[in-house]
């Protein structure tokens, strides 16, 4: 494993994001966006191969399927897990491992994709709905991408629409079971953070290169915790690059960050 | 028995108020030739319940749509469809913002005829809250609360297939159907629009009877409508038409730019849309998405 010596932020980003499926065994691991997908591609390839994995269609795939346009037919399904059994087989049994990019998330993990301001029935801002989020969030694994760290998106209070469920002991329904809800990581363009913190809190556990937790927290809407030892994000080695380089041969991954930064900042 | 309609007969048989669940999955295999018989169409105060698609923003534009059950509403590479936000962001709408997996458990319950089926999903957020939903004790011994989802009873559902005959046996073909079946199984009418329709599909397509998604019981009119999906996806017929979504996307930015699509598009009829938006053969080659 040799670390090489060009690298772009949003690879360091992708390589760290893959670790969130090591060892997660035979689910299906779905990453919503370039990066996400690309770093779920990445954990199959090398760390984790039995992860199972869409073609973002309809079929199950063993190779990774590239992003971006190539032949149609290029695709080797191996299974079948087509939109109508993917709530059945995946979701709800609690065989996937989802990372997903929010609009908002509130220091107990839950999130908003639904509407920016107002209410409910006049938004200010709407947006997707909730889609899957209450589901996924309450059956199976999740992890997040964050490509702009900032309090806009970390927000101070609750999110706006709570989406998917969280930590939030307010939230939670007597009688009721949020026994599967299992939040992992966050990444973002500034560091790495999980919920090990107290009553799962969100704390800090890996700092990109030349940034520092205070930077982290002015860009953060709530408090965040410290690991107790703060790692700095490794950088991609040559393979793991090269790897990348070819799931994504239009390289679509220099889009998910604004202006395509370096991995080293200066 | 032949439940061949023409699309001016399927219209008629529709009534203003009615719940309407429209299959299909946001940009892909969406009844469109039905939808714009129902946008030339007097009908209003419909309640739609869908995987929404450029055919809500449509619906919403043109004020047919009283209240909307949906999961989401997109066109997939253009994430947020702007008709449906302009009538969000209006206030228009009553809405019962779902998950997308309740949305298919309510079809469910309503096809069983079930008062509810219980489910942990959207305990804990704000669809549960803003939904009204109510929770329900597992009378075993586990004592669990879960959510109690109602049925979501249509009183029609409109499905786009590739195939059907007189009698109603259809055929999805392509790589998903989504959940066209249970909004077929949900409704007390089911209509479906086909690229082909022949006498009998034993004696047209017997070698491909595993395509037929849903049992012809559940079909009531059916009507030819061949490239009935554009602009949404019918794989693997033909792909999504982008460069039109985009269009009709852009349109809601310009100042009458609904009517204007209605007048430019959409237009009298169905066999003058198709020349509207290309032809035929256009619409016929065009190609297949690629995720």
């Amino acid at each position: 494993m040799t670390t090489a010596p060009e690298f772009s932020l949003c690879e360091q980003l992708i390589v760290a994001a893959s670790e969130a499926w090591r060892g997660n065994g035979e689910l299906v691991a779905t990453g919503i966006g370039p990066a996400p997908r690309l770093a779920a591609s990445l954990a199959k390839v090398t760390h984790t191969p039995e992860l199972m994995m869409t073609d973002g269609e309809a079929y199950l795939v063993e190779d990774p399927v590239p992003l971006g346009p190539r032949g149609y037919d290029d695709r080797k399904p191996a299974g079948y897990l087509p939109f109508s059994r993917f709530f059945d087989a995946a979701v709800w049994p609690g065989k996937r491992h989802a990372m997903v990019t929010p609009s908002q998330i509130d220091r107990f993990g839950q999130t908003n994709i639904s509407y920016l301001g107002g209410t409910y029935d006049q938004p200010k801002v709407q947006m997707l709905g909730a889609r899957g989020f209450p589901g996924n969030s309450i059956c199976h694994i999740n992890s997040m991408f964050v490509p702009a760290h900032s309090k806009r998106v970390f927000v101070e209070g609750e999110v706006d629409m709570v989406s998917s469920v969280g930590y939030n002991p307010a939230r939670r329904i007597a009688g009721a079971t949020f026994d599967r809800v299992d939040l992992r990581l966050i990444v973002t363009d500034l560091c790495v953070m999980d919920f090990g913190g107290t009553d799962h809190a969100i704390r800090v556990v890996m700092l990109h290169p030349g940034v520092t937790f205070d930077q982290v927290q002015e860009a953060t809407g709530f408090a965040l915790q410290a690991a107790a030892e703060i790692e700095e994000t490794a950088a991609p080695t040559a393979e793991q690059l090269a790897i990348i380089a070819r799931l994504d041969p239009h390289n679509l991954r220099a889009t998910v960050l604004k202006d395509n930064p370096a991995g080293k900042r200066t | 028995m032949n439940k061949q309609l023409t699309v001016e007969q399927f219209v008629a048989s529709l009534k203003s108020g009615m719940t309407i669940g429209i299959g299909g999955w946001g940009p892909r295999r969406k009844p469109m030739a039905l939808v714009r018989a129902i946008l030339r169409s007097d009908l209003t105060d419909l309640t739609i319940v869908a995987y929404g698609g450029p055919e809500v923003g449509m619906l919403c534009a043109a004020g047919k749509v009283k209240k909307l059950i949906f999961g989401f509403v997109s066109m997939d590479a253009i994430p947020l469809e702007p008709y449906f936000r302009k009538a969000r962001e209006a206030g228009t709408l009553d809405i019962l913002e779902l998950d997308e997996g309740m949305l298919q458990w309510g079809l469910k319950a309503a096809a069983f005829r079930l008062p509810f089926l219980p489910t942990h999903v959207g305990l804990g957020t704000d669809v549960m809250t803003h939904g009204g939903f109510r929770t329900v004790q597992s009378p075993y011994d586990d004592g669990e609360v879960v959510l109690a989802m109602p049925p979501l009873r249509l009183d029609a559902a409109l499905l786009h297939v590739h195939r059907a005959d007189k009698l109603g046996n259809i055929q999805a073909l392509g790589p998903d159907t989504y959940y066209d079946e249970w909004f077929a199984r949900a409704a007390d009418q089911s209509f479906v629009s086909a690229e082909e329709v022949v006498d009998r599909m034993d004696h047209s397509y017997p070698e491909d009877a595993r395509a037929n998604i849903v049992e012809r019981c559940f079909i009531h009119g059916v009507v030819e409508a061949p490239l009935g999906a554009h602009p949404t996806s019918m794989p693997p017929s033909y792909g999504w038409d982008m460069k039109h979504l985009k269009a009709y996307a852009a349109s809601a930015r310009q100042e009458g730019g609904w009517d204007a699509y209605v007048a430019g598009v959409i237009g009298a009829d169905e066999a003058g849309y198709l020349d509207r938006v290309g032809g035929k053969d256009t619409v016929a080659a065009l190609p297949l998405p690629i995720f």
